[in-house]
């Protein structure tokens, strides 16, 4: 058993397991309510898949996910309102709190497939942008980690500031219909269970062939030597970046899935509380690992929901003493416990692809210095 | 004339006033060895950062008639012209191969970026044998003994197909045999590149070097053969001057018979 | 005319509290490269203790006058805590103790909220801080111009200190080279463990200046902590100097905005000069120079 794991077919095995568990295993044994829920973790999953590329692998402490999440949604509630609404119709929380209809930059999202696509392109965009602008600067380390959240605090006043728009820090729900199916009916919802699902697996596929492709490799040098990438002709911001723009496009579609399947987006979702919140179930599970994120940020959000469910302040403290204690004495998170009882019984596997080393942070000046 | 060399002409790097490298001139032929030495903060570390974009520089840098200065880092890099460091940098998570992969692609497309690497270059599986880590191929290059580090960075430079190296101390903290092999393999490539190479060991430059530029506060102190340059009365007061160097370092630069 | 001055002084009080948030952090930031988002918590805890210092003396003025100290050290000690306990080990991974940091951050905030409750408390100013100040014929707010002070006094007693004392010039050996400040016989160990001390202390006494601003609560940390990082980023890595202009430029730039446009944008629209300023400037306003791979 431990040596099929081991095998090239491991990641293969892996893919399978997980898609019995999604598809098979966790619809029949969980009720709606709680096959709701687990489509809700598979969506924060996504935004995880995404920071274990730029963070993990890259080296980019982003603590702005929740603006790349907030967008995507923010676009599906909009489009969700519109289509409620009807032809022309104006949302029903607008009617209540304005009499001026809807805001011009609403009405192309009465287009299901505009919404789509820029659910698809305006998260990526704006990732693109902020990681030319730091990154070409040589802006990174706290710096970089510092301006995401500041977006994140920057973005969450921007919508609570304007309630007519964006609903304010009630943020946006009771959604009726997804694209022409009721939310109400339990099969409909399964689906959306199921396009989650499907979706998480993608991103995981996309993410693997980025992890053991060229570019991966060229991400990690980055991440361990950037400016040695330099000096053999590379541009590292361009290759920072693609992996940044990918990191926030994932975030992005998590987004907007989160939104017919949780019914509610608000400020509280995407501000900077929430941002960081995303990074402990990566950073619990093995930042550099391909399924570490993932499996972290489900484990972390089904802790939270039965945490919270039974002491409501427990969860604080408990997240805040996870992030304490996994990021200062476990770096590498549970995956390098896994690896170390591997290398353990086992000479080093060269073709290991995932790392459980953390990534030696740099903040202000690099680690390598150079003497006279 | 082979037009791939170095041609620096006035070179001056200024640190907020203070001169470091001052108007130096310094033509580079293609298949020369050329060493550059010189006492510690004469400017050598400095010429190379100049040359290959890390700090700024004014005057005039060209290699095989392409103006360097102003460009950036990696544009330099991509017309050819590879460096080392003094303490050698290679990507310590990354295996050997990947290590020499990656110095071999920065003309990939996106397209070939985006795929997992099938098969070995083979251009990288030459430079393994080239610097004799063959047999290291998957073995991270965080654990590799420090000379061979050093033989991987030279690796890198051989795939990234630099036409220009200037290796900044290379044989620093390596064996006796380590330096001559060291010396052989540069003496092997040096016949259709432009080598500079910064040394501080004198042995090693007199084994192997085919000219010699001193380098002394950041001016061009004299330049030869390591036969002229020894005997250069400049290059003694410099080395024999007061409070500049010991006896014993001064016998080592100018040779047993001062 | 009226608009302009009375804006100028918004932005200079809202930057004289961002100072004494991003003193502190200029030191450790500066200093260690130690990302301490538990900064804007320090701060709580010493608006905390200056209400606790009123519940205990009851007059005003006189537990403003004891909290200023009593915070401070409140503050420290914290810092020593934090430092000592987990951020030591970590100095070698600066970026993780971000992480490290904010989980701390989020266990103070929770420890404020069941000590103290949800709900805001409030620290009544002392009459004499009380009302507004006529100078030249505007009229001045006396809680903001007292905090204005409070910013520049703590300015010059870190400045001084820096320059002045062997402390002071243990801190600047070690944040221009630690390693040779290691071997010229510096304890770094102890100069860290100072260092902390003195900028969570700052953090404790900005805590007690934003008791006059209102009532406080468990979230008074991180409605600064971003903002005053921003301070740090724009000013330049351990630059006193630098982290003063960049309080007073975004305080005026902040309140200039928010009052042509609307705080929700503002946000925004700094957010973007600070991102633009940094294609320039990319270490800040001033920067040390360190002779590095980069
Ligand atoms: N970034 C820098 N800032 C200020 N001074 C520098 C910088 N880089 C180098 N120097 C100074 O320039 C001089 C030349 O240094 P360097 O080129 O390293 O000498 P070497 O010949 O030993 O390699 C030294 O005095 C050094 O202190
Ligand atoms: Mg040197």
């Amino acid at each position: 058993m431990t040596a099929l794991l081991r095998s090239r077919y491991a990641v293969g095995i892996g893919f399978l397991v997980a898609a019995v568990l999604l598809f098979a295993v966790a619809p029949a044994l969980l009720t709606t309510f709680r096959l709701g829920l687990l489509g809700k973790y598979l969506c924060y999953a996504m935004v995880a898949v995404g920071i274990g590329l730029a963070w993990g692998r890259g080296g980019m402490l982003t603590l702005g996910q929740g603006v790349f999440f907030g967008i995507g949604a923010y676009l599906m509630a909009m489009h969700l309102k519109l289509a409620d609404a009807g032809p022309g119709g104006v949302p029903d929380f607008m009617a209540l709190i304005s009499s001026d209809g809807v805001p011009g930059w609403w009405e192309p999202f009465r287009s299901g497939a505009v919404t789509i696509v820029a659910i698809l392109v305006l998260p990526t965009l704006l990732a693109t942008l902020l990681g030319l602008a730091t990154f070409r600067r040589r802006v990174r380390g706290a710096y970089f980690a510092i301006l995401s959240q500041a977006l994140a605090a920057a973005f969450a006043i921007l919508l609570i500031g304007n309630p007519t728009a964006t609903g304010g820090s009630t943020g946006l729900n009771n959604f009726k219909g997804f694209f022409g199916f009721s939310l109400r009916d339990p099969a409909n919802r399964q689906m959306l269970y199921f396009i989650a699902a499907g979706v998480l697996l993608l991103m995981v596929f996309v993410a693997w062939r980025l992890m053991v492709s060229r570019f991966g490799e060229l991400l990690v040098a980055c991440r361990d030597a950037e400016e040695r990438v330099r000096f053999l002709g590379y541009d590292p911001a361009t290759i920072k970046t693609v992996a940044f723009a990918v990191a926030g496009m994932m975030a992005g579609i998590g987004g907007a899935l989160f939104v017919p399947i949780v019914g509610i987006i608000s400020p509280n979702d995407v501000g900077v509380v929430p941002s960081i919140g995303l990074l402990i179930g990566v950073a619990i599970g093995g930042r550099t690992t391909l399924a570490g994120p993932v499996l972290g940020a489900i484990a972390v959000a089904w802790a939270e929901t039965t945490l919270s469910e039974q002491f409501p302040s427990g969860w604080t403290y408990a997240q805040g003493l996870l992030f304490m204690l996994v990021v200062a004495f476990l770096p590498g998170g549970l995956a390098s416990l896994v690896s170390w009882r591997r290398r353990r019984s086992d000479t080093a596997d060269p073709t290991a692809g995932a790392d459980p080393e953390p990534a030696p942070a740099e903040v202000l000046a690099p680690a390598e210095g150079r003497t006279t | 004339m082979n037009k791939d060399y170095l041609e620096l002409s006035g070179l001056t790097v200024s640190f907020d006033g203070f001169v470091a490298v001052d108007g130096v001139d310094l033509t580079v032929l293609q298949g020369d060895l050329r060493f550059l030495i010189g006492p510690n903060g004469a400017g050598k570390t400095t010429l190379i950062d100049a040359v290959s974009g890390l700090v700024s520089a004014t005057g005039r840098a060209e290699f095989a008639g392409e103006d360097l200065l102003g460009r950036k880092v990696h544009q330099i890099a991509r017309r050819g012209v590879g460096r080392t460091f003094q303490t050698a940098t290679v990507f310590e998570e990354l295996s050997v191969l990947q290590n020499l992969d990656i110095a071999a692609g920065a003309g990939r497309s996106p397209w070939t970026l985006l795929r997992k690497r099938s098969g070995v270059p083979e251009a990288v599986t030459e430079a393994m044998e080239t610097v004799g880590l063959a047999d290291l191929r998957d073995t991270k290059a965080g654990i590799l003994a420090h000379g061979q580090k050093q033989w991987l960075e030279i690796g890198m430079l051989l795939v990234q197909d630099a036409r220009l190296l200037m290796l900044d101390e290379p044989v620093a903290g390596m064996s006796a045999e380590e330096k001559d092999e060291t010396g052989r393999l540069l003496r092997r490539i040096c016949v259709d590149r432009t080598v500079v190479v910064v040394e501080h060991d004198m042995d090693f430059m007199r084994s192997f070097a085919k000219s010699v530029t001193v380098l002394h506060a950041g001016k061009v102190l004299s330049e030869g053969t390591v036969a002229e340059v020894q005997a250069d009365p400049k290059v003694q007061e410099v080395y024999l001057g007061p409070g500049q160097h010991s006896a014993e370092e001064a016998a080592i630069v100018l040779g047993e018979g001062v | 005319m009226d608009i302009l001055v009375t804006q100028v002084f918004n932005g200079l009080s809202v930057g004289s509290i961002l100072l004494l948030a991003a003193l502190g952090l200029a030191l450790t930031f500066g200093q260690m490269g130690v990302i301490n988002m538990a900064h804007g918590e320090f701060m709580m805890a010493g608006a905390y203790t200056a209400y606790v210092c009123q519940q205990v003396l009851g007059d005003a003025g006189l537990s403003l006058l004891v909290s200023l100290p009593v915070s401070f050290v409140v503050g420290g000690l914290l810092g020593v805590l934090l430092e000592v306990t987990l951020l030591r080990r970590m100095y070698h991974r600066p970026l993780d103790t971000l992480l490290v940091t904010w989980g701390v951050s989020l266990i103070l905030q929770q420890l404020a909220r069941d000590l103290f409750g949800t709900a805001g408390v409030d620290v009544p100013a002392p009459g004499w801080l009380s009302g507004p100040v006529e100078i030249l014929g505007f009229s001045f707010p006396r809680s903001r111009l007292f905090i204005l002070v409070l910013a520049i006094v703590a300015v010059v007693a870190v400045t001084l200190l820096l320059k002045l004392t062997p402390l002071g010039r243990r801190i600047r050996a070690t944040v221009q080279n630690r390693q040779l400040a290691e071997s010229a016989g510096i304890s770094t160990r102890r100069t860290d463990m100072l260092t902390f001390f003195l900028g969570s202390g700052l953090a404790g006494v900005a805590g007690v200046a934003l008791t006059l601003m209102g009532s406080i609560s468990s979230n008074l940390g991180t409605s600064y902590i971003v903002d005053a990082f921003l301070v740090v980023i724009i000013g330049g890595i351990g630059q006193i100097k630098g982290a003063v202009i960049a309080a007073f430029v975004l305080g005026v730039a902040q309140s200039w905005i928010e009052y042509s446009t609307s705080a929700s944008i503002a946000k925004v629209i700094v957010f973007a000069l600070v991102v633009a300023f940094l294609q320039f400037r990319p270490q800040g306003i001033f920067q040390v120079r360190t002779r590095s791979l980069v």
